[in-house]
């Protein structure tokens, strides 16, 4: 899973530059630059990779160590 | 006068959330910097992302839209809605998991613990605490000439006059900020930060809708840039205005994120690490309301009020505010642009003082000399100290802001170079303090470097058409390029050599360094020690 999930971030990087709308002028339902259309999509796009993340490769042990010391801890440097 | 009676009613709301955190407070410097790592996922979502939604930011976005395109919102915004929330998961819980098991209250804090090191720790301190003073003063230079513009009036003998001046308006922020911090720390700092990203998301939506109606509808606006007949207004509708190298480098930007010390802190004071996972999948849908619009509106100013140059359409959507919306929606609109400055500027004023609080005047003996209530009240002392000092230098400096603007451009790509740092503390073992050490000195140098490269060729780049670039040195090649934008290397921006230049001394350094005991080692690396990524480093 960890190579998929760092697959499609290299995948998401890539997407970022669409070097396919740098000079389209088209204009989405009349008002919409095409690029800027294209940026919030994939804006849309970060937050549903951010939760499927959240499903897929969050690290359970932080919650086991949340469950096993509920407060602040103190044996920090200094 | 209504403008001016709202923002002061505002101003005064704010002061006195910091009285009702004061109520909630204990008097441990836990609860002051880190309010007792107690943040519920709301309040950490809003109070982290208007932490980092600066005026800077917006205003500046819209402005610069102006001037080359709606490519900006990828320049800026939508590189971000990937980047950080991608360092928030990766990076900002396994920082959240260290402070609740160790006590770490800072990025030095764990930096000296992990690399078993004193000096070098006040080193990335000081350099942190330069890159992050500037971005203090301008917001307090910016909420001072914000506060005098919209208290303008009508002279008796004709022209216009502000009913608060800049440097009152200066000191009325300075105090704002000052006393909620004060007295609420980062509880006080949290709170205000929420009620003001509310505010700015409310009343943002209702100005975008009475502008796009008083303007007879968006629809209408940009078939009219579409046909504009005006040399390079049409290309504001595509990304012609901003060169793919340019565009490429600026994904490196937001992984300053994670190594501003005001954002690291934040972290730190989750109450749970579930918290983040509604931050990291809401956080992108933020940016786009917020950014979509300024980015949106720059590009449609361009066809109200043409031929602005750069700086003066900074202020393209305080324009179309004051000349689209009545004075009450302007008023509100103008508070919630004064909590974007305030709400960046109380979080950078505690991230300055929890880091001297506990890198130095902790870590150098202060606290076990005068115990735990001695540093609570040297943090607050130390938050009216900072406060006044830079009170006094926004109105000795009011005029230098252009200065300041510079220095945060380079500060942003300086934080983005430690990145790398971060990186390496969490996630390799072998790496060393001297790798650490060599990394933030090639950032403190690189980040001088590109400054005075910039400075230099400032005549030069007045000679220049738009898009063009010309070597600063002609015997150096294509190294050094000026255009009028900025300086880059081979094309890139500056932070790209930065990163990557970081990167590189600390691999390499470390590999030639002896690396911490086997015992902080396995402290920090224990066998089933948990990644954010689920898999041991």
């Amino acid at each position: 899973m960890k190579w998929v999930a760092t697959s499609w971030i290299v995948v998401l990087v890539v997407l970022h530059q669409d070097s396919w709308f740098w000079t389209d002028k088209t204009l989405v339902f009349g008002f919409l630059p095409i690029g800027l259309a294209y940026h919030a999509g994939y804006t849309i796009l970060a937050a549903i990779t951010m939760w499927a993340f959240t499903r897929l490769i969050w690290p359970k042990q932080l919650e086991e160590l949340e469950r096993e010391q509920p407060g602040a801890g103190g044996g920090g440097h200094p | 006068m209504i403008p001016t009676i709202i923002m002061l009613v505002y101003l005064a709301l704010i002061a006195g959330v910091g009285a009702v955190a004061f109520s909630r407070s204990r008097a441990s410097g836990e609860d002051f910097f880190l309010a007792s790592r107690s943040l519920g996922s709301v309040v950490f979502l809003l109070s982290l992302f208007g932490t980092n939604m600066t005026a800077f930011a917006i205003l500046g976005s819209s402005g610069m839209s102006y001037q080359r395109g709606i490519g900006v919102y990828g320049l800026m915004a939508s590189s971000s809605a990937l980047i950080i929330p991608l360092c928030l998961f990766f990076i900002g819980t396994r920082l959240w998991w260290l402070g609740k098991k160790f006590g770490h209250m800072t990025q030095v804090d764990y930096f000296r613990d992990r690399w078993e090191c004193s000096h070098i720790g006040t080193v990335i301190f000081v350099l942190t605490a330069a890159m992050l003073i500037p971005y203090i003063l301008i917001a307090l230079i910016g909420g001072g000439k914000v506060l005098e513009t919209l208290s303008m009036h009508p002279l008796e003998g004709g022209g216009q006059g502000p009913i608060i001046p800049y440097s009152l308006g200066a000191a009325a922020v300075v105090f704002a900020v000052s006393i909620h911090v004060f007295l609420g720390g980062m509880r006080g700092a949290a709170w205000v930060n929420t009620f003001q990203t509310i505010l700015f998301l409310v009343f943002g939506t209702i100005a975008v809708v009475l502008i796009g109606h008083d303007l007879g509808g968006y629809d209408a606006v940009m078939a009219k840039l579409a046909a504009s007949k005006v040399p390079g207004q049409a290309a504001l509708l595509s990304r012609e205005k901003i060169p793919p190298t340019e565009f490429l480098s600026y994904m490196l930007i937001p992984l300053s994120s994670i190594m501003f010390p005001h954002m690291a802190i934040m972290c730190l004071s989750a109450r749970k690490v579930s918290s983040f996972k509604t931050t990291v999948s809401v956080y992108p849908i933020c940016i786009m309301l917020i950014w979509l619009p300024a980015v949106y509106l720059g590009v449609v100013a361009a066809t109200q009020y043409a031929g602005l140059k750069q700086g003066e359409s900074d202020n393209v959507i305080l324009t179309l505010i004051n000349g689209h919306t009545g004075p009450f929606i302007a008023a509100f609109l103008g508070a919630g642009i004064m909590s974007c400055v305030m709400s960046s500027d109380s979080h950078q004023i505690l991230g300055l003082v929890t880091m001297f609080t506990r890198d130095i005047f902790a870590h150098y003996g202060g606290r076990d000399r005068f115990g735990e209530k001695a540093q609570l009240w040297t943090g607050r002392i130390f938050v009216l100290v900072v406060s006044l000092i830079a009170y006094l230098l926004a109105i000795a400096l009011k005029d230098k802001e252009s200065i300041f603007s510079l220095a945060i451009r380079f500060a942003f790509s300086g934080f983005a170079a430690l990145a790398p740092v971060m990186i390496a503390a969490l996630f390799w073992k072998r790496s060393t303090k001297w790798g650490a050490l060599t990394a933030a000195l090639w950032v403190g140098l690189t980040v001088f470097l590109s400054w005075y490269f910039q400075d230099a060729s400032a005549a030069l780049a007045k000679t220049l058409k738009p898009g063009q670039s010309v070597p600063i040195y002609p015997e150096l090649g294509g190294l050094l390029l000026r255009s009028a934008g900025g300086v880059t290397v081979f094309g890139y921006l500056p932070v790209v050599p930065m990163v990557f230049g970081s990167a590189l001394l600390m691999w390499l350094v470390s590999l030639a360094t002896r690396p911490p005991s086997e015992a902080t080692i396995a402290k920090y690396f224990p066998a089933a020690t948990p990644s954010p990524a689920g898999a041991t480093p």
